[in-house]
C-alpha cells in the first residue's frame, strides 16, 4: 500500500496508466512461503542482533564471551560515554566530518543531478547526445579504478589531505543524474512547462516553481541513495585523508578496528562495535521514517519493462 | 517495446518532449553546464590522467619519471598477480552474483505474489543490510567467522566440524557471502519495484484464462524484469570487478590468504601507494575499467539507452 500513495504525480503525468486493482490483501496468505522466506530475514537481520548485544559488551566481554550471549556486565552506556571521550572526542569530529560531507558532496551531486538530468531530458541542445552517451558510459567505469588517478592528480594540485578532496568527487552522481533525467520524462509534462512560458516566466523561474515541485519523489529517493553511498564511501577517503581529524566515521572506526592488531596498541573493539551501531542509525531511521516515499520513487523511476 | 514506468506510450507525443528542435537551442546548457563541468573534473582529467602516466615509469631510486610507451601494458599481461587476482573476481562473478541475483528474484517475486504474512516486514528487513557499510559489514561477519567465539565455532563445534571460513579454500565463499548479505535486498527491491508497475488487468485477463501462478510468473512476470534484470546484472558485473572493501578490510583477520594482489583493485591500491608503481597502477586500472566496461556490454548496456522514454 505504501508504495501507492507519494506516487500520484507519475500517475498523473502517466494519464493512461491504471492504479493497481490487484490487492495483495486479498489473496490467500501461505505460511510455507512465509517460513521459507522467513528464513532469508532471518539471514538478513541476524548480523545486527549480534551488532546490537555486543554494544552492551565491554571489551573483555567482548573478546570473552560468546557472540549471542550478553556480558558479564551491561556497558551499553558506559561505551557510548567512552565513544565520545576517546581520543580527546574524535569519534564526535568524525561524525561532524561525515554530515559535512554528505550534506555538501551528497547534497551538491543531488542538485547537479537534478539540474542536468531536467535539461537532458526537456531541451535539445547542441552536444546533448555526447553529454548523455559519456555519462551513461561513466556508470560502468568503476569510481575505484579512477580513484588513484584522481589521487595522483589531486596531489599534484595539492588538494589530497583535505576535505575537499573527498568533496569534490563526490559531487559527480552519473546514476542519480539518469534517474532524475528518467523522473522528468515521467513526471513533468511539457505542456506545463510550455504553458508557464507563455505566461513570461524565464526558463529558470519555470524550472524552480512548476517542474521542481513535480520531481519531489523522485528527489527523495536520489536524495537517500546518494547520501547512503556518500556516508559509507570507504575507498576515497581512505586514499585522500592521512590527518585522521578530517576522517569520516568509517574510516575512524577501521582504524581504530586496526588497533586490535597491531601489536602493543590498545584493542578497542568495544567502541568499534558501539560506533558502528551509531553509524548505522541514522541511516536506518531515515530510511524507516521515509519509506513511503523512497519505495515509491523506486517503483517511479529507473526501473523500466 | 521499451517504455518506461508511467511513462506510458503516447502520454507525451515525441514531438512535443523537446522543445524547439528546429533551431539550435543552447538553453539545456545552463543546467547540464554545472554537472558537466564537475564531471569533466573528477571524471574525465583523471582517466586523460591515468592514460598519460601509464606510459611513464616512476624510478624510486633516482627520483625521475622516464617514458616507457607500452612497456606497463605488456608487462601487466605477464604480471600472475594481476591474472590470479582477476581470476578471483571473476569467480565471484560467475558464482556468487547469479545466486545473489536468484535469491533476490525469489524474494522479490515471493513478496509480490501476496501471500506472505507480513510482507512489508519482509520488504525493508531484508533490504536493511544495504545500509550497513561494509567495514562494518566486514568486522560483524569476521567476528561471526572466527573460530574461537563466533558463529562458526559453534556450529563445527555440534556438527563436528572443522571449517575456517578464512581458510584459502573458503576465503571467497566468506567474502561472497558478505557481499550476498550487502545487495540481496538492495537487488530486491529493485524487482519488486518492476513488478509492482505491471498492469494489473494483465493478471485479470490470465486469471480468466485460467493461468496458474507458475505460468503468470513466466508469462508475465519474468518477461516485464528483463530491464530491471539488466540493470541489476551491469552494477554486479562493476561491483564485483572492483572488489576492494570487502578483502581489504578482512585482510587483518586473514593476512596469510588475502594477499596484497587478492583482487586486481586492491593491487592497483597496494602499488601505488605501497610500491610507488604509479604508472604501473594506472595501467592496470585503464585496463580493468576497458574489461569492466566490455563485459557489461555485451551483458547488455543497452538497457540504459538514451531514447527509450520518448518511444
Amino acid at each position: 500500500m505504501s508504495t501507492v500513495t507519494g506516487s500520484k504525480s507519475h500517475r498523473r503525468a502517466a494519464g493512461l496508466l491504471k492504479p493497481r486493482k490487484y490487492n495483495p490483501n486479498v489473496v490467500q496468505k501461505n505460511w510455507v512461503r512465509t517460513i521459507i522466506i522467513g528464513i532469508f530475514v532471518v539471514y538478513a537481520l541476524f548480523p545486527l542482533v549480534w551488532l546490537l548485544i555486543n554494544a552492551t559488551k565491554t571489551q573483555q566481554d567482548f573478546i570473552g564471551t560468546f557472540g549471542f550471549s550478553f556480558g558479564h556486565k551491561f556497558a551499553f552506556w558506559d561505551n557510548i560515554v567512552q565513544l565520545f571521550t576517546y581520543n580527546n572526542g574524535l569519534f564526535g569530529r568524525w561524525l561532524l566530518n561525515t554530515v559535512m560531507y554528505v550534506v555538501i558532496g551528497g547534497g551538491g551531486a543531488v542538485c547537479l543531478a537534478i539540474l542536468g538530468g531536467y535539461g537532458l531530458a526537456k531541451y535539445d541542445f547542441p552536444g546533448r547526445k555526447a553529454v548523455f552517451m559519456t555519462v551513461m558510459g561513466a556508470i560502468a567505469v568503476p569510481s575505484a579504478a579512477l580513484a588513484v588517478p584522481t589521487f595522483l592528480m589531486f596531489a599534484k594540485l595539492g588538494l589530497t589531505n583535505t576535505p575537499i578532496s573527498v568533496i569534490i568527487p563526490s559531487l559527480v552522481a552519473p546514476f542519480g543524474l539518469y534517474l532524475m533525467y528518467i523522473f522528468t520524462l515521467e513526471s513533468v509534462p511539457t505542456e506545463i512547462l510550455e504553458a508557464a512560458r507563455m505566461d513570461g516566466a524565464s526558463e529558470f523561474r519555470t524550472f524552480f516553481t512548476v517542474a521542481l515541485p513535480l520531481l519531489a519523489p523522485g528527489i527523495v529517493t536520489v536524495s537517500l541513495f546518494t547520501a547512503t553511498t556518500t556516508w559509507n564511501n570507504y575507498f576515497l577517503p581512505l586514499i585522500m585523508l592521512k590527518d585522521q581529524n578530517w576522517y569520516p566515521l568509517i574510516i575512524g572506526l577501521n582504524q581504530w578496528n586496526n588497533q586490535a592488531f597491531i601489536p602493543g596498541a590498545e584493542p578497542v573493539q568495544n567502541l568499534v562495535v558501539i560506533g558502528s551501531l551509531i553509524t548505522i542509525l541514522p541511516l536506518v531511521a531515515t530510511f524507516l521514517l521515509l519509506q513511503r516515499f523512497w519505495q515509491a520513487g523506486l517503483s517511479a523511476g529507473g526501473v523500466k519493462e | 517495446m521499451t517504455t518506461i514506468v508511467g511513462a506510458t506510450a503516447g502520454a507525451t507525443p515525441p514531438a512535443t518532449a523537446v522543445a524547439n528542435r528546429h533551431k539550435r537551442d543552447w538553453r539545456g546548457w545552463g543546467f547540464v553546464g554545472p554537472f558537466v563541468a564537475v564531471f569533466l573534473f573528477v571524471f574525465i582529467a583523471p582517466l586523460i590522467y591515468a592514460l598519460v602516466s601509464s606510459l611513464f615509469s616512476y624510478r624510486a631510486f633516482f627520483g625521475t619519471t622516464e617514458f616507457v610507451g607500452l612497456s606497463n601494458y605488456t608487462k601487466l599481461f605477464g604480471d600472475q598477480l594481476f591474472w590470479s587476482g582477476l581470476g578471483r573476481v571473476a569467480l565471484v562473478l560467475l558464482i556468487q552474483v547469479p545466486i545473489m541475483l536468484g535469491i533476490a528474484l525469489v524474494i522479490a517475486l515471493a513478496i509480490d505474489s501476496g501471500r506472505l504474512h507480513g510482507s512489508g516486514l519482509f520488504r525493508i528487513s531484508v533490504f536493511l543490510p544495504y545500509l550497513i557499510p561494509t567495514v562494518v559489514a566486514a568486522l560483524m561477519w569476521g567476528f561471526l567467522y572466527g573460530t574461537n567465539y563466533g558463529l562458526v565455532s559453534q556450529i563445527n563445534s555440534a556438527l563436528g566440524t572443522h571449517i575456517n571460513p578464512f581458510a584459502q579454500q573458503w576465503i571467497l565463499v566468506s567474502i561472497g557471502n558478505v557481499m550476498t548479505w550487502t545487495y540481496v535486498g538492495y537487488n530486491m527491491l529493485i524487482f519488486y519495484s518492476s513488478l509492482r508497475s505491471i498492469n494489473a488487468s494483465l493478471y485479470e485477463a490470465a486469471l480468466i484464462d485460467g493461468a496458474s501462478e507458475w505460468q503468470i510468473i513466466k508469462a508475465i512476470k519474468l518477461p516485464h524484469l528483463r530491464g530491471s534484470l539488466a540493470i541489476t546484472t551491469i552494477f554486479s558485473i562493476i561491483g564485483t570487478f572492483q572488489l576492494f572493501n570487502e578483502p581489504s578490510i578482512m585482510q587483518k583477520m586473514a593476512p596469510a590468504v588475502i594477499t596484497n594482489s587478492f583482487t586486481p583493485n586492491m593491487y592497483a591500491y597496494n602499488l601505488s601507494f605501497s610500491s610507488g608503481q604509479q604508472g604501473y597502477a594506472a595501467a592496470l586500472a585503464i585496463v580493468m575499467g576497458l574489461i569492466t566496461v566490455i563485459v557489461a556490454y555485451a551483458v547488455q548496456l543497452r538497457g540504459l539507452s538514451l531514447d527509450e522514454g520518448k518511444k
